[in-house]
């Protein structure tokens, strides 16, 4: 009680300390008045008993002192002047405090903006209501090439009526879904679902209803729910849109809802369509689909997975083979339950991306922190002698070391606002303009979190920065400083010890950044040197189309007209040629589905286990190859007889054809097909492998048919693909003028189907290797702050060196040293400092870059060339660090000098 | 015997009993009158007096203000609050306590412990 009214009477003396300091000093006044009066009248004279009375008295500031610590809020205080104080030094070093503010505000910004990127992505939760009970529903499949497998339809029956510890499950899948009948006709990224997915998500709609059974049921009426940015783009927000009809590849749909603005999905759909399963139809077959649950509360992943392996066994049975299957091949597959959180499934492999670039980040601010403090080293040891000063007028060491800190602290504050602008500002641009293939992109901000990082960031490097000076000079002791002023020779080499130590690290940590962006370099090189299976991407313009069967049902037809769109195009102005199939290479990276099917070799046995490894299948017309640029290895094009003709034909990828016949020449004449329903094809050529899954994946195994044939798969009627890319050759390539020119030629035969997913195969180039370019940049960009930083500490050590040894130099060139060795004095001691920092470097390095191996691409992670070349630069560089100020000494007139002391 | 200085939880005491003793009191005049009530044997640290009056104050076991002394001078006067008076009574009952308990422990001798 008595306590807290203390506390109270100095909070509010501490508001109007200019008058209880009047009051103090005439309080003290009065107080040696009366004794000077007392002493006079027990007869002294007037002086003496002045002098005794203050005698008596003793150091009135000390009292003052004292008495205020009682009075007022000391602690509070004292900061608050030492951090005005700590303001007017940094004020009068304006040169010095703006390199320290921009080094820590480049520092501390980097940092909080990947932070920011890191907590949004991987560590905030999804943005849906109780999103950890969220799980995607996969499975194991040992024999497969990825390892897991997807869900079929009869699985979504199995699943939604046998399980125990779903709350909510269904199925989805993205695909393209066009809109005609008013304004621009157009293809939009659609989500198909069956009901249960967005009642697992639990993100109720902004208008309308969900998807009930009824909608998912065949020959009900069709319906579609609109994202809300679809809907403020193509209807302004127009809030009658229920109820109205949407042509959707020629279908009309009815409009019953409207997502949030909040909700969000993977690959950011625009329309919501239901997925329409029959049951009667289905069977154990089609892999195609994404299982997405709730738990029930409680429920943890493994018993989920314990409840997915007891409906595994039930689905296995329930469920007929398809066409020409038989059980066993599914049971070969050897399913097991794979179910993993959500999150983990949206975020995918961002995550050592992410950590690697924020590890190096962190490094940069530490290289920058290092020199902050090599700075603040200089500019204390030029304040030791006021220091020591000080200490003798009884300032305490708290009391220094306090002051020091704060300015520190002060600085790295300021440093951290001005650093967590900048995060903000450059979150702002990568949201607005960051890569659609950076999983919850839109969700990145800046939240409490992140600022409590950062504000924990700019403490942590304040105190970093700010401890070693305090260690080094808050205690000085003063007869050895005092004493000391003026002589600069006999400088201890304890003093130099910190300064040493700190280039050292930073010279090892900048070799660590050095060595990562040097695996990268080495790593897009390899990326760029693998023959991609095609020529000059940024010649090609990729166009994709649709022939819906409102148009033309006769597949022969579509093929004509095919044909026909294909032989418009190529007359274009610049066209030099132009190739058609299902797909073009790389997108299905972007958008996530291939065509991997059961392939199968006439003179090959299947051996079990094996059966289920698929092969991806592209169907093309002739010329596909020719304007890629992938070359024939054996045999021929298909050509159109092939095509019109129906014709049992097929063409192989190199390495399919070396894996089954060792000799791609050996290939031809063989017979393939894709089911054992499917007539046996015979393949007539081979072609070069095409890494249609980016450049560090292994080329996929390929067999291309072609794209009008009378049976195919499992069907069994005609085919032919009714939606599929264009590859246009032409310098033109990815002008506005050649799109004009293309959708007009397109529309001229097509009449107004959309023209969609438009961009050059350079594009996608660049895209399948994003995540090796972004971390290539930053890595070069810290890199080569990195190496600045640490050029400039170097620098500073020799530079401050030989300004502390002026005048035994200029002793040493009187005597008659030869310049030429001070020179080499210097240079060898930059050149120790950096020496010891390359070969602690390397070890760190050698310890660390494993990390990041599984970025790397035909490079180890203990590349010795990259060593080698990045500890040989640092070398150099530190000897010219050194040699720049080692030649200010040399040119020392020993006359000035000496008198200069 | 030698001067001592005082200890200030002791001072703090001294103070409110030499206010209760002798009424509104200036700093001087508090420090003089410990000084001469112990004989002289005590002198009083300003450096320590004055804080420990704020102290006091902030406690609310004295108030002071300004008014006009002997010679027409303007002093700071403190005087004794109805809650410092109950403080020193608690207070010196519990020196008292405690100097008892010393005493008889001084006083003690072998024989009264067996």
């Amino acid at each position: 009680m008595k306590t807290l009214r203390r506390f109270f009477q100095r909070l509010t003396s501490w508001t109007r300390s200019a008058r209880d300091e009047e009051i103090l000093r005439a309080e003290i006044e009065d107080h040696i008045a009366r004794q000077t009066a007392d002493n006079l009248r027990a007869g002294t004279t007037a002086i003496e008993a002045r002098r005794q009375a203050l005698l008596k008295f003793g150091n009135v500031d000390a009292a003052k002192e004292i008495y205020r610590d009682q009075r007022g809020l000391p602690l509070t205080e004292t900061l608050l002047r030492d951090v005005r104080h700590a303001l007017r030094r940094l004020r009068r070093t304006p040169a010095f405090t703006a390199a320290v503010l921009l080094t820590l505000a480049l520092g501390i910004g980097a940092n909080t903006a990947i932070f920011g990127v890191i907590d949004s992505i991987l560590i905030r939760p999804l943005a849906y209501p109780h999103a950890d009970a969220l799980v995607g529903i996969w499975h194991t499949q040992p024999a497969s090439r990825t390892g897991i497998s997807n869900c079929t339809p009869s699985m979504y029956f199995t699943y939604r009526e046998q399980n125990r510890t779903f709350q909510q499950f269904g199925v989805w899948n993205i695909g393209g879904a066009s809109v005609t009948g008013s304004a621009e006709p157009e293809v939009l990224r659609a989500l198909f679902v069956t009901y249960g997915v967005l009642d697992a998500l639990d993100e109720q709609p902004l208008l309308g209803r969900w998807f009930s059974p009824a909608d998912d049921a065949p020959g009900s009426p069709e319906t579609v729910i609109l994202t809300h940015g679809y809907w403020q783009r193509r209807f302004g927000g127009d809030g009658s849109i229920l109820g109205r009809a949407l042509t959707i590849n020629a279908t009309p749909h009815k409009v019953i809802g409207v997502m949030p603005e909040e909700f969000r999905f993977q690959r950011d759909p625009e329309l919501i369509l239901p997925e329409r399963f029959e049951r009667g139809k289905v069977n154990l077959g089609t892999f195609a689909y994404q299982g997405l649950a709730r738990l029930k509360p409680g429920v943890t992943i493994t018993q989920a997975n314990a409840d997915l392996a007891r409906m595994l066994e039930i689905w296995l049975r329930a469920w007929p083979p398809p066409p020409g299957f038989d059980r066993a091949v599914f049971q070969e597959f050897r399913l097991g339950p794979r179910i993993q959180p959500l999150k983990q499934e949206i975020v995918g492999d961002v995550g050592t991306v992410l950590w690697v670039v924020m590890g190096t980040v962190g490094l940069v601010l530490l290289i920058a922190s290092a020199n902050v403090a090599n700075l603040f080293l200089v500019r204390t040891d030029a304040r030791r002698q006021e220091l020591a000063i000080r200490a003798a007028l009884g300032a305490g060491r708290r009391r220094i070391t306090v002051e020091m800190l704060v300015e520190c602290l002060t600085l790295g504050a300021l440093g951290g606002t001005l650093g967590v602008a900048l995060a903000y500002a450059a979150l702002r641009v990568l949201v607005a303009k960051g890569p659609d293939t950076l999983p919850r992109l839109h969700e990145i901000r800046i939240d409490p979190s992140v600022l409590a990082f950062a504000l924990g960031v700019s403490l942590l490097s304040g105190l970093f920065f700010g401890l070693i000076p305090v260690s080094k000079y808050a205690g000085a002791r003063l007869a050895a400083t005092l004493g000391g002023v003026g002589r600069t020779i006999g400088h201890s080499r304890e003093h130099h010890r910190a300064r040493n130590t700190l280039v050292a690290v930073q010279v090892a940590l900048a070799l660590v950044l050095l060595v990562g962006s040097g695996l990268m370099i080495r790593t897009f090189q390899n990326l760029r040197d693998v023959q991609p299976g095609f020529t000059h991407p940024e010649e090609i313009q990729i166009v994709h189309s649709s022939i819906p069967e409102a148009i033309a049902q006769d597949p022969a037809r579509v093929m004509r007209m095919w044909d026909e769109i294909r032989n418009q195009l190529a007359a274009l102005p610049g066209v030099t040629s132009v190739g058609f199939a299902s797909a073009a290479p790389l997108e299905a990276a972007v958008f996530g589905f291939r065509n991997i099917q059961s392939f199968y070799a006439e003179d090959q046995t299947v051996q079990s286990g094996q059966a289920s490894t698929g092969r991806e299948l592209r169907l093309i017309a002739p010329g596909f190859f020719r304007t890629m640029g992938t070359r024939l290895i054996a045999g021929r094009d298909f050509a159109w007889t092939d095509l019109y003709e129906q014709r049992h034909v097929a063409i192989v990828s190199e390495n399919l054809a070396r894996e089954w016949w060792h000799d791609p020449s050996a290939a031809l004449g063989k017979r393939v097909r894709e089911s054992s329903v499917a007539p046996w094809r015979e393949v007539v050529g081979v072609v070069q492998d095409v890494y249609d899954n980016g450049m560090q994946v292994k080329a996929p195994e390929f067999a291309y048919l072609p794209a009008l044939m009378d049976r195919y798969l499992v069907f069994d009627h005609e085919y032919v693909t009714r939606g599929g890319a264009f590859v246009i050759r032409s310098s033109r390539a990815g002008t506005e003028g050649l799109l004009k020119d293309v959708r007009q030629a397109i529309w001229s035969v097509n009449g107004r189907q959309p023209v969609s997913f438009v961009r050059t195969l350079e594009t996608l180039y660049d895209q399948s290797m994003a995540q090796t370019s972004f971390t290539l940049v930053v890595l070069v960009i810290a890199g080569g702050m990195a190496l600045l930083l640490g050029l400039v500490g170097v620098y500073g050590v020799i530079a401050y060196v030989v300004s502390q040894r002026t005048r035994e130099i200029g002793i040493r060139i009187a005597l008659g040293a030869r310049r030429a060795v001070l020179l080499r004095v210097f240079v060898r001691q930059g050149l120790l400092l950096a020496g010891a920092g390359v070969a602690l470097g390397l070890a760190a390095a050698a310890g660390l870059t494993h990390l990041m191996s599984s970025l790397l691409f035909g490079v180890s992670a203990l590349d010795p060339l990259t060593y080698a070349v990045v500890s040989a630069l640092l070398l150099v560089v530190s000897v010219l660090a050194s040699y720049l100020p080692a030649r200010r000494a040399t040119v020392i007139d020993p006359v000035r000098a000496m008198r200069g002391e | 015997m030698k001067e001592t200085d005082v200890r200030q939880g002791t001072l703090a005491l001294m103070v409110l009993k030499t206010l209760d003793v002798l009424g509104p009191l200036h700093g001087y005049g508090i420090a003089r009158r410990i000084e001469q009530i112990s004989g002289d044997l005590l002198t009083v640290n300003q450096g320590t007096l004055y804080p420990v009056l704020l102290k006091l104050e902030q406690e609310g076991s004295i108030a002071s203000e300004w008014g006009a002394s002997e010679n027409n001078r303007k002093a700071r006067f403190y005087k004794l609050t109805r809650q410092g008076r109950k403080q020193l009574q608690a207070e010196a009952r519990s020196w008292e306590q405690t100097a008892a308990i010393i005493e008889r422990f001084f006083a003690a001798k072998v024989q009264d412990l067996k």
